[in-house]
C-alpha cells in the first residue's frame, strides 16, 4: 500500500513538473516518467495489454518523437 | 479575467463530472456487457486472451477504424515533415561506440520480441498494436545508434498498403463466407495452441506489421532522413 502511495505521489510530482518546467527536454522526460509509472499501474491493476501499449508508445515512442521535435525547434519555452 | 473564467469553467466541469460519477461504486462490476464477454469470449472466439477476443473478433470493425486513424496520423506527419528535409534540422551527432554496438546487437532481438508479441496476441497479453510499437522502437534504436541510418521508404509503404488491403480482404472473405464483415471463418482449433482462434492470429499479424510500418514511418519522417 505504501508503495502504491509513493508511486501516486511520484506520478503527480512528475506530471506537475512536466507542466511547470521551462526546459522542454526536462518536461518531456518528466512526461515519460508519468507514462512509465502509469504503465506500472496498469500492470498492477491487471491490465497487462494496456500496460505494454503504454510502456511502448507512451514512454518510448512519444518521448522520442517529442525529443526529435525539440531538436528541430527550440529547447526552452519563451 | 481570463484565468478567472477558466477557473470557473474548470470548476463547473469538475462539479458536473463529480455529480455524474457519484453514484457509480468504484471497483464494482456493474457492466453486464463485460460480464457477458468474460463468460462467452473463449468459447466464441477461441482466444484465451479475452482482450484480443474483443479487439479482433467482437469489435474488429472498430479496430479497422483505429488502424485507419493511425494511418491518417502517419499520413499527416508525412505531409507536414518531408522525408528528406533539405537542410532542415542538424544531423544527429555520432553516437558512442557502446550505443552503436548495443543498437546493432539489440535490434534483431527487439524485432523478434515484437513479432512474438503479435504472433501470440491471442494467447498472451499484448497484440498487434503493442508488437508494432516494439518493432517501431527497434527502428528508432537504429536511428539513434547509427548516424546517417536510412530507412527505405518503398518497402515500408508497400508493407503498410499490403497489410491494409489484407485486413479488408479478410473482412470481405468473412462477409462472403459467413454473412457479416470480419466474420471468423477459419476453424477455431484447440484453445491455448498457437494455430487456433481462426482469423485472429492472422489479423493480429497484419495489424502488427501495419502499426510497426506506420510508427517507424512517423519516426523516419520526424528525423527527416531516408532514401528517395
Amino acid at each position: 500500500m505504501i508503495y502504491i502511495a509513493l508511486l501516486v505521489v511520484g506520478m503527480l510530482g512528475a506530471g506537475i513538473a512536466a507542466c511547470l518546467l521551462r526546459d522542454l527536454l526536462a518536461a518531456v522526460v518528466a512526461a515519460a516518467a508519468v507514462s512509465l509509472i502509469l504503465s506500472g499501474f496498469f500492470y498492477l491493476l491487471q491490465a497487462p495489454d494496456v500496460a505494454m501499449a503504454e510502456a511502448a508508445i507512451g514512454a518510448g515512442l512519444t518521448t522520442a518523437i517529442f525529443v526529435i521535435a525539440i531538436r528541430k525547434t527550440g529547447r526552452h519555452e519563451e | 479575467m481570463r484565468a478567472f473564467i477558466g477557473f470557473v469553467a474548470l470548476s463547473l466541469i469538475a462539479v458536473g463530472l463529480a455529480l455524474a460519477l457519484y453514484h457509480i461504486p468504484f471497483g464494482q462490476d456493474r457492466m453486464d456487457v463485460a460480464r457477458d464477454y468474460l463468460a462467452r469470449s473463449v468459447r466464441d472466439t477461441g482466444a484465451p486472451n479475452v482482450v484480443t477476443g474483443i479487439v479482433v473478433n467482437y469489435r474488429a470493425l472498430d479496430t479497422l477504424g483505429e488502424v485507419t486513424v493511425l494511418f491518417s496520423a502517419s499520413l499527416g506527419v508525412g505531409m507536414l515533415m518531408t522525408w528528406r528535409s533539405p537542410g532542415g534540422g542538424r544531423p544527429l551527432p555520432g553516437a558512442s561506440l557502446i550505443v552503436r554496438r548495443g543498437a546493432g546487437f539489440l535490434f534483431p532481438f527487439i524485432l523478434l520480441f515484437g513479432g512474438y508479441i503479435f504472433v501470440h496476441g491471442h494467447l498472451t497479453p499484448g497484440g498487434g498494436f503493442q508488437g508494432g510499437a516494439v518493432i517501431a522502437s527497434a527502428f528508432l534504436l537504429l536511428y539513434l545508434g547509427i548516424p546517417g541510418y536510412l530507412l527505405a521508404r518503398r518497402p515500408l509503404a508497400a508493407i503498410e498498403s499490403l497489410t491494409g488491403i489484407t485486413f479488408v480482404a479478410i473482412g470481405i472473405i468473412g462477409l462472403a463466407v459467413g454473412g457479416y464483415f470480419l466474420n471468423n471463418f477459419l476453424p477455431k482449433g484447440s484453445v491455448f495452441s498457437l494455430f487456433s482462434a481462426g482469423v485472429i492470429p492472422i489479423l493480429y499479424m497484419v495489424i502488427g506489421l501495419k502499426v510497426g510500418a506506420e510508427l517507424a514511418g512517423v519516426v523516419a519522417n520526424m528525423i527527416g532522413g531516408g532514401e528517395e
